[in-house]
């Protein structure tokens, strides 16, 4: 269980970017993250992981104070190409968090191969990263998370550089490994039917500083197809919903500023 | 506190589209291939000196063949099972080479430690700065003759000059590398549970490590000079003594092939370290040569 409590930060002087965010995530959940950009998102998944230190407020995990980065909690961080290391193959890229996992060098570099096969990529294994397109990176930081096999993972716009098709199998790759661990995902996106189509809940966030705007439950089936499901009555709804909500504060912005 | 130049900037590879592949193939190939062309230059330049000392006969420049003759005859017409090294080549070389990479691997070894503590804390930053800066400003060779006082002449004193001669470059460069790891490459290590040694060794030190090579290698060339220096005062062996010995004879052939050894060692010892740095730093050269 996740609870982000009165949740405020502000980077140094500068106007706060998050205000009093409230937000629980039970275990198993996938809730998606949406808002408009530079609204403080990074900012917030950041706090949660415990890589920064809010201003106000508290997160706990499964009743503790986070207060730093709790060992059953992965990130998949937006400037992905910045996260791999250039100097390790990508399978020594992925293979490198199963070292806290006890294992040893054989059963690190199978996981690692495992992983890299679940996001597409295993001709890639002896390349580095920097071999790689975008999409490949970020798929490479994705497969690095899921080897780790957190309780909790945290995606900051995880398929922003890959193509559609690619997009759409990493959605139902997420889907089903959260279906088969019963992870707990934070997944933050700009795109809003993405943010419909994988979540349990989305939470929209308005700007300037950032608030929860609405948390809506997506009822949609469990079990979800990337054809019939996007085609139902309520996604098509939902979507709408979400969509507006985004617009809309953003285009009541303008005339603001 | 700045690094020593040498290095090229750190740079990010980012392998999203657009980049540009450089038109070339193996670099080595390309350095080699890069030399010969550029050696009929040498050639030339050898060749007018052969003959311009030829027709002038000045002792002070012997010609060029002379020189070969003479550097030949010193050090490499000794006998087969000795590599040819003749024993005036080992009574000057082992001393010479054992001095410079000792020296050398002291000021590494120190100079690595000191530049990960110093860039790793802000606060031993601050409070050693100014020593720093001051112990670069020093000339190395002004310290000959206090470490004269305190060893004597001989290997510790020559030691002790090169050692602090060459380490404000790697101690500066490391310390400088550290401290600007990329904050996102910690914050990943920092998520995934790489704390302690393995962080050092595995995210810090490679990260550091374009950084610290380009360090080693100055040092390096700082070495050699300090080497030769700390043999021209009062030392009876070593390359330098040579020199110097030469000198009070007044053979002149000789000297000039002690300054050509001099040339090809600093020439050789780059060499050797530009193929070790290579095998350490392949994805950093391969990472720049792709997005650069
Ligand atoms: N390290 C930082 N220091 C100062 N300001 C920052 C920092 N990181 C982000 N910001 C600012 O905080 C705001 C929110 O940024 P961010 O959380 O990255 O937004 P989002 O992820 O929603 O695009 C932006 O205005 C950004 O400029
Ligand atoms: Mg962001």
């Amino acid at each position: 269980m996740l609870e982000v409590a009165n949740l405020s930060h502000a980077y140094g002087d500068a106007p706060p970017v998050l205000s009093s965010i409230d937000l629980e995530v039970r275990p198993g959940e996938l809730v998606s993250i949406v808002g408009p950009s530079g609204c403080g998102k990074s900012t917030l998944l950041r706090c949660i992981a415990g890589l920064q230190a809010p201003t106000a407020g508290q997160v706990r995990l499964d009743g503790k104070p986070v207060d730093r980065v709790p060992d059953n909690l992965a990130v998949v961080f937006q400037d992905y190409s910045r996260s791999l290391f250039p100097w390790m193959s990508v399978r020594d890229n992925v293979a490198l968090p199963l070292r806290r996992r006890r294992k040893n060098r054989a059963q690190r570099q199978e996981n690692a191969m495992k992983a890299l096969e679940s996001v597409g990529l295993p001709d890639a294994a002896a390349k580095y990263p920097w071999q790689l397109s975008g999409g490949m990176q970020q798929r490479v930081a994705i497969a690095r998370a899921l080897a780790y096999g957190p309780e909790f993972m945290i995606m900051d716009e995880p398929f922003g550089s890959v193509d559609a098709q690619t997009r759409e199998d990493l959605e139902d790759l997420l889907l089903r490994v959260r279906g088969n661990s019963g992870m707990t995902i934070l997944l933050v996106t700009h795109d809003i039917d993405e943010s419909v189509y994988v979540g349990d809940r989305v939470v929209v966030l308005s700007k300037g500083p950032a608030r929860v705007r609405a948390d809506l439950w997506v009822g949609l089936p469990t079990a979800r197809d990337q054809i019939t499901t996007r085609e139902l009555p309520e996604f098509v709804h939902l979507r709408a919903e979400v969509g507006r909500l985004v617009r809309g504060r953003e285009a009541a912005d303008e005339p603001k500023s | 506190m700045t690094a020593i130049t040498g290095d090229h900037p750190a740079e990010r590879p980012t392998g999203t589209n657009g980049r540009r592949r450089r038109p070339t193939g193996v670099p080595g190939l390309r350095i080699l291939t890069g030399g010969a062309a550029r050696l009929w230059l040498v050639a030339l330049l050898v060749g007018c000196w052969e003959i311009i000392a030829r027709t002038k006969q000045d002792a002070y420049f012997p010609p060029p063949s002379t020189i070969v003759r003479v550097f030949h005859e010193l050090w490499f017409s000794g006998p087969a099972t000795h590599l040819f090294l003749t024993d005036k080549a080992l009574d000057d070389f082992q001393p010479s080479f054992v001095n410079l990479f000792c020296g050398w691997a002291l000021a590494a070894v120190v100079g690595l430690a000191l530049g990960i503590l110093l860039g790793r804390s802000s606060v031993a930053r601050e409070i050693l700065d100014p020593v720093l800066q001051f112990g670069r400003a020093v000339p190395p060779p002004t310290l000959i003759p206090f470490f004269i006082v305190v060893f004597d002449f001989g290997a510790q004193m020559q030691i002790s000059t090169i050692a602090f001669g060459v380490i404000w470059p790697v101690l500066l460069n490391t310390a400088d590398g550290v401290r600007t790891v990329e904050k996102l490459q910690l914050e990943t290590a920092e998520v995934f549970g790489i704390t302690g040694a393995a962080r050092l060794f595995r995210i810090t030190l490679p990260a550091a490590a374009p950084k610290i090579f380009a360090g080693l290698r100055v040092s390096l060339g700082f070495a050699l000079i300090l080497m030769v220096i700390s043999e021209l005062i009062g030392s009876t062996t070593g390359i330098g003594a040579h020199l110097i010995s030469s000198q009070q004879g007044m053979e002149l052939p000789e000297m000039w092939a002690g300054i050509v050894l001099l040339g090809i060692l600093g020439c050789l010892f780059n060499a050797v370290f530009a193929l070790v740095e290579r095998r350490f730093l392949s994805w950093h050269s391969r990472a720049r040569g792709l997005d650069s």
